[in-house]
C-alpha cells in the first residue's frame, strides 16, 4: 500500500497526488515513470513521475482524469491508500550536453517537463519551455516551469492567456528566424508529438519524444507497448518511453491506442462502482 | 493381488467437465480423483524394485512409494514423501509433462497403461492444502537475509527451503500478485490461482516475507540488497518472459497480440471475470500461432471468452507438437482447428485493424539443430484466412532487462544467465541463479529443481 500523502485538484479533472513510496523516489530519474493500480479489481494505470523527493521519500503523479481507470483514482483522498504503485519504469532521459534545449510539453505532459528541464540544465544547457493548454483554467505546473526553465511560453489554443495557437506555431517562429537548438524534448498527446517532430525535422534538430502507448506489466513482458522506431520493433516500457521523434511511426501508435476504445467508452459510461472499493478492501482480508 | 492380476487393471480414467460447460468459464477441466479413484489406480503400480517411473521424473519423487502409500489410504504421509523432492505436488500434477516424464518410462507405458503417476500426485497434493499437516520442529533461526528475485515456481521453491533452514527469506516479485508464470500465465481451468495460493500462503506461514511491485534493477538493486539493505545471498529466478514476435508485416496491427500479454489479462488481471475494469480483445475468428502450452492454453482462452472460431497454426505436424498431450487433446475436444504445417507470413490490415492472415503451407525437410525436421515452405501455396484476432504464442527468452538486475554479471548471447552448473552460483560472488532464465528444459519441475539446489549451495555458501 502506498499512501497518498497530498491531493491538489490543478485544474479541472487533472489532479496532482504526492505518494509515499521511498524505494521510486531514491532511484528515479527525469524521464521515468510508474504504474499504479488503486484496488484489486483495477486497470494497472501507467503515469510519468513529475517530481520526486528522495529525503522525503514521495513522488509526484499528475494525472488527467480521462476514463474508468483515472476516475477510480479520482476518487481516493489524501490519508487513503493506493494499492500498488512500481517503478521507476522506463530509460532515464538521454540528454548528452546541449548548449540549447527546448522542452514542448501539452496538458498532463508538462508536469513530466519540470524534471526534464531540471536535467537540461544541469547538463548546462539553456533551456526555452514551450507549454500547451487548451484554454487558461487547463494551465498546470507554469510556475514550477518558469521556475526552471530560462524562458517560458504559454500557449493556450483559444487565446484566454498568453500566446494564441498550438505549441508549435512558436517553436516553428523560433525555428525560422535561425535559433539554434541541440535538442527539442516533447511529451503530451501523440497528435502534439507528432506534429512537433515534423517542425524540427526539416531543421535536422535532434528530438526527442515521450511517448504512452497502452501497457501492462511495464517491464517488458507483455508486449502491448510496441511501437515502430526506425523501421524496428521497440518495447516502450524498457526501450524507451523516449525515442527519436523523427523515426517514431506516431500513425501505428495513435491506432494501437485505440485497441480497447470500445470497451473503453462502455466502462466510462458505465462509471465508478462505489461497491468496488468495499469488495476490494474485503478480499484483502 | 499379484503383478498378473495388477496389469490387467484398466486405468482409472480423471472425471472431466463436459466441453460445453468447460467453453462457458474458465473452471478447472480436469475434476480430480476422488479416494476411490486413487487408490483404485494406485492398486495397479506394480512397486517395481528398480522403478524405471523415477528416471523420468526430473526431481526424483519415490514414485512407489508415494503410490503404495496411497494404496494404504495414508495421504498426508503420501504428501510428505512427494515434498521430501517436490515442493509442489498439487502443482506439479497438473502441469508437468508426464507423458514424456514419469508416466514415460513406467513399465506399464510399454501397454499403453503406464500408471496415472500426474493425477495421483495432484490428488496427494490437494489432499495436503486440504488437510494441512502439522509443522514439525523449525531450524533455529540463523539470522541471515537471503534475498529471492522473482517469484515463480524456481523462486518459490528456494523460499521454503531456505526458510526451512533457518534463514530470513524476502521474495520480490516485479508484478503485483507473486507466482511467476503459475499465476500470470497458465490459466485457470488448467491451474486455479487458489492451489498456487495455497503454496503461497504455506510460504507465508513459514515466515517468507513477499515484497511485490518491487522490480530489482529498477527499484531496489542487487548491489544494495547486497550491501546496506543486508542480504548474505540473491537467488535470481527472473524466468524467461519477454515474448518474442514472428518480425512478420503488419504485426504491430491492432488485433495482434502475444500470448503473454493476452493471457496476463485473462490471468493475473482477471479479464474474464465481470467485476474487473482489465479490457481484453474477444475476438470472434481468432488465429493462435505456435504448438507449445502457450498455444493452446491460448486457444482455449479464447473460445472461453466467446470466440466463433479459433484456428491453431503450427509449423510442424503434431508430433513435433511441445505442448502436454492432454492440453492438445483437451484443446481438440473443445473445438480449436488445427492447421499443421502451416505458417504466417504477414498479417493484413482493414480501417486500422487486423482484418486477416497470410499463409504457406510447409512440409517437413532435415532435421535442425533440435532434431526436429526442419518446416520448409511449400512454393505458391499462400492462402489467406479472415480473422479478427492473432495471437502469438511462438516462445520467450530472457528479458534484455535481466542485464539491469546486477550489472556485470556473465550471460550467453541468449541472455541466459551463465552459472556453475553444481552450484548454480552467477559470475558474482553470493548470487545465484535457477530456472528459465539459466535454459534448460523450461518446465515447471525443472524450475522447483533449480531452486532446490540453489536453496542447498546458498546454506552451504552461508555456513562456509
Ligand atoms: C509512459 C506513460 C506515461 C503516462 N503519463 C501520464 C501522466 O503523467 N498523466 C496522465 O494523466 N496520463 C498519463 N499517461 C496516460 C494514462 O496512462 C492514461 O490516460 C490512462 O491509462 C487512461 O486510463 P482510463 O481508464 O482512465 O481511461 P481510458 O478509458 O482507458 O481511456 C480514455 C482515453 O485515454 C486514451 N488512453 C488510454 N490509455 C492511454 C495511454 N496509455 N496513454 C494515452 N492515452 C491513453 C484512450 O484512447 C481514451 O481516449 C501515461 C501513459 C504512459 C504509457
Ligand atoms: C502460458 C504458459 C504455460 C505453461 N505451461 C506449462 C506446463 O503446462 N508445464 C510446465 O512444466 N511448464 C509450463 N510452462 C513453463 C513454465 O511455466 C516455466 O518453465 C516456469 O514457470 C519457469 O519458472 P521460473 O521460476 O524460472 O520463472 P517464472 O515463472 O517466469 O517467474 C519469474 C518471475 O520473476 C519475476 N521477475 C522477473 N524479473 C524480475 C526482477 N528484475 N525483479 C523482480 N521480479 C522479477 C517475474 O515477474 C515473474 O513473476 C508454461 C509457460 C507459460 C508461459
Ligand atoms: S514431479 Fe512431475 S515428473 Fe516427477 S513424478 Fe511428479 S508429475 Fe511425474
Ligand atoms: S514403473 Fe510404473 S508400475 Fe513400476 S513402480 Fe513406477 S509407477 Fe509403479
Ligand atoms: S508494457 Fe508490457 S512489455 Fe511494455
Amino acid at each position: 500500500m502506498f499512501k497518498i500523502l497530498d491531493k491538489q485538484e490543478l485544474a479541472e479533472s487533472i489532479i496532482e497526488y504526492t505518494i509515499e513510496a521511498r524505494d521510486i523516489a531514491r532511484h528515479h530519474h527525469a524521464g521515468q515513470f510508474c504504474i499504479i493500480r488503486v484496488h484489486s479489481h483495477c486497470e494497472r494505470i501507467p503515469l510519468s513521475i513529475a517530481e520526486t523527493n528522495s529525503q522525503a521519500g514521495t513522488i509526484t503523479l499528475v494525472v488527467q482524469i480521462a476514463g474508468h481507470s483515472t476516475q477510480e483514482l479520482a476518487q481516493l483522498e489524501a490519508g487513503d491508500s493506493i494499492l500498488d504503485v512500481v517503478g521507476p519504469l522506463g530509460q532515464p532521459t538521454k540528454i548528452g550536453s546541449p548548449r540549447r534545449g527546448i522542452f514542448v510539453g501539452g496538458g498532463v505532459g508538462v508536469p513530466a517537463g519540470s524534471s526534464m528541464v531540471r536535467q537540461m540544465k544541469q547538463a548546462g544547457a539553456q533551456v526555452l519551455a514551450i507549454i500547451g493548454f487548451r484554454s487558461k483554467d487547463l494551465i498546470i505546473y507554469e510556475e514550477k516551469m518558469r521556475a526552471v526553465a530560462d524562458e517560458l511560453v504559454v500557449t493556450t489554443d483559444d487565446g484566454s492567456y498568453g500566446y494564441h495557437g498550438l505549441v508549435t506555431e512558436p517553436l516553428q517562429e523560433r525555428l525560422a528566424a535561425g535559433e539554434k537548438y541541440d535538442v527539442v524534448i516533447t511529451v503530451g498527446p501523440v497528435v502534439m508529438m507528432r506534429a512537433v517532430a515534423e517542425v524540427t525535422r526539416p531543421y535536422g534538430t535532434h528530438t526527442i519524444a515521450s511517448l504512452n502507448p497502452i501497457m501492462v506489466d511495464g517491464t517488458g513482458m507483455c508486449g502491448a507497448c510496441r511501437v515502430t522506431v526506425g523501421g524496428e520493433t521497440k518495447f516502450a516500457c524498457v526501450d524507451g518511453p523516449e525515442f527519436d521523434a523523427h523515426q517514431v511511426d506516431f500513425a501505428e501508435l495513435a491506432q494501437r491506442l485505440e485497441i480497447y476504445r470500445d470497451e473503453e467508452l462502455r466502462a466510462h459510461e458505465a462509471g465508478p462502482h462505489e461497491c468496488r472499493l468495499e469488495q476490494a478492501l474485503k478480499e484483502l482480508g | 493381488m499379484d503383478a498378473k492380476e495388477r496389469m490387467k487393471l484398466e486405468p482409472v480414467p480423471m472425471r472431466e467437465r463436459d466441453v460445453s460447460e468447460r467453453v462457458a468459464g474458465f473452471e478447472e477441466v480436469n475434476r480430480g480423483y476422488s479416494e476411490q479413484e486413487a487408490r483404485a489406480e494406485a492398486e495397479r503400480c506394480l512397486q517395481c524394485k528398480k522403478a524405471p517411473c523415477r528416471e523420468g521424473c526430473p526431481v526424483d519423487v519415490d514414485i512407489p512409494g508415494f503410490i503404495c502409500l496411497v494404496c494404504e489410504g495414508r495421504y498426508a504421509e503420501a504428501g510428505l514423501k512427494i515434498k521430501e523432492s517436490n515442493a509442489f505436488p498439487a502443482i506439479c500434477g497438473r502441469v508437468c509433462p508426464q507423458e514424456r516424464q514419469c508416466q514415460a518410462t513406467c513399465v506399464l507405458s510399454k501397454q499403453g497403461k503406464p500408471i496415472n503417476i500426474g493425477y495421483l500426485e495432484r490428488f496427494v497434493g490437494d489432499y495436503l492444502i486440504e488437510y494441512p499437516p502439522e509443522q514439525v520442529g523449525s531450524t533455529a533461526p540463523t539470522g541471515k537475509k537471503v534475498a529471492v528475485v522473482g517469484s515463480g515456481p524456481a523462486g518459490l521453491a528456494a523460499a521454503g527451503d531456505l526458510a526451512k533452514a533457518g534463514h530470513q527469506v524476502t521474495v520480490f516479485e516485479a508484478l503485483h500478485e507473486p507466482g511467476g508464470v503459475l499465476i500470470y500465465g497458465i490459466p485457470e481451468f488448467r491451474l486455479p490461482n487458489l492451489t498456487v495460493g495455497h503454496e503461497i500462503q504455506a510460504l507465508l506461514e513459514m515466515g517468507v516475507q513477499v515484497r511485490t511491485n518491487t522490480i530489482i534493477g529498477r527499484t531496489l538493486t542487487v548491489p544494495e540488497l547486497l550491501g546496506v539493505i543486508g542480504f548474505k545471498a540473491v537467488f535470481l529466478a527472473l524466468g524467461a518472459g519477454a515474448p518474442i514476435f514472428l518480425g512478420i508485416e503488419g504485426e504491430n496491427l491492432p488485433g495482434v497480440f502475444s500470448a503473454n500479454e493476452f493471457l496476463t489479462r485473462v490471468n493475473l488481471m482477471r479479464a474474464f471475470r465481470d467485476d474487473y475494469d482489465t479490457p481484453v480483445q474477444r475476438g470472434r475468428n481468432v488465429v493462435v500461432i505456435g504448438g507449445g502450452n502457450v498455444a493452446m492454453d491460448s486457444c482455449r482462452s479464447a473460445l472461453r471468452l466467446g470466440a466463433d472460431s479459433v484456428t491453431l497454426l503450427y509449423r510442424r505436424t503434431r508430433a513435433e507438437m511441445p505442448a502436454r498431450i492432454e492440453e492438445v487433446r483437451h484443446a481438440e475436444e473443445e473445438g480449436v482447428d488445427f492447421q499443421l504445417l502451416v505458417a504466417p507470413t504477414r498479417f493484413l490490415g482493414r480501417d486500422g485493424r487486423l482484418a486477416a492472415v497470410e499463409c504457406l503451407r510447409m512440409e517437413l525437410g532435415e532435421p535442425d539443430e533440435s532434431g526436429r525436421r526442419r518446416p520448409v515452405p511449400l512454393e505458391g501455396s499462400e492462402f489467406t484466412v479472415e480473422i479478427d484476432q492473432a495471437i502469438v504464442a511462438v516462445g520467450a527468452r530472457v528479458n534484455p532487462s535481466a542485464r539491469l538486475v546486477m550489472p556485470g554479471m556473465s550471460q550467453d548471447e541468449r541472455g541466459h544467465i551463465i552459472v556453475d552448473p553444481e552450484t548454480l552460483m552467477t559470475s558474482v560472488e553470493g548470487v545465484f541463479a535457477g530456472g528459465d532464465v539459466i535454459g534448460g528444459e523450461e518446465t515447471v519441475i525443472e524450475a522447483l529443481s533449480h531452486g532446490r539446489r540453489a536453496a542447498r549451495a546458498i546454506d552451504e555458501y552461508l555456513n562456509s
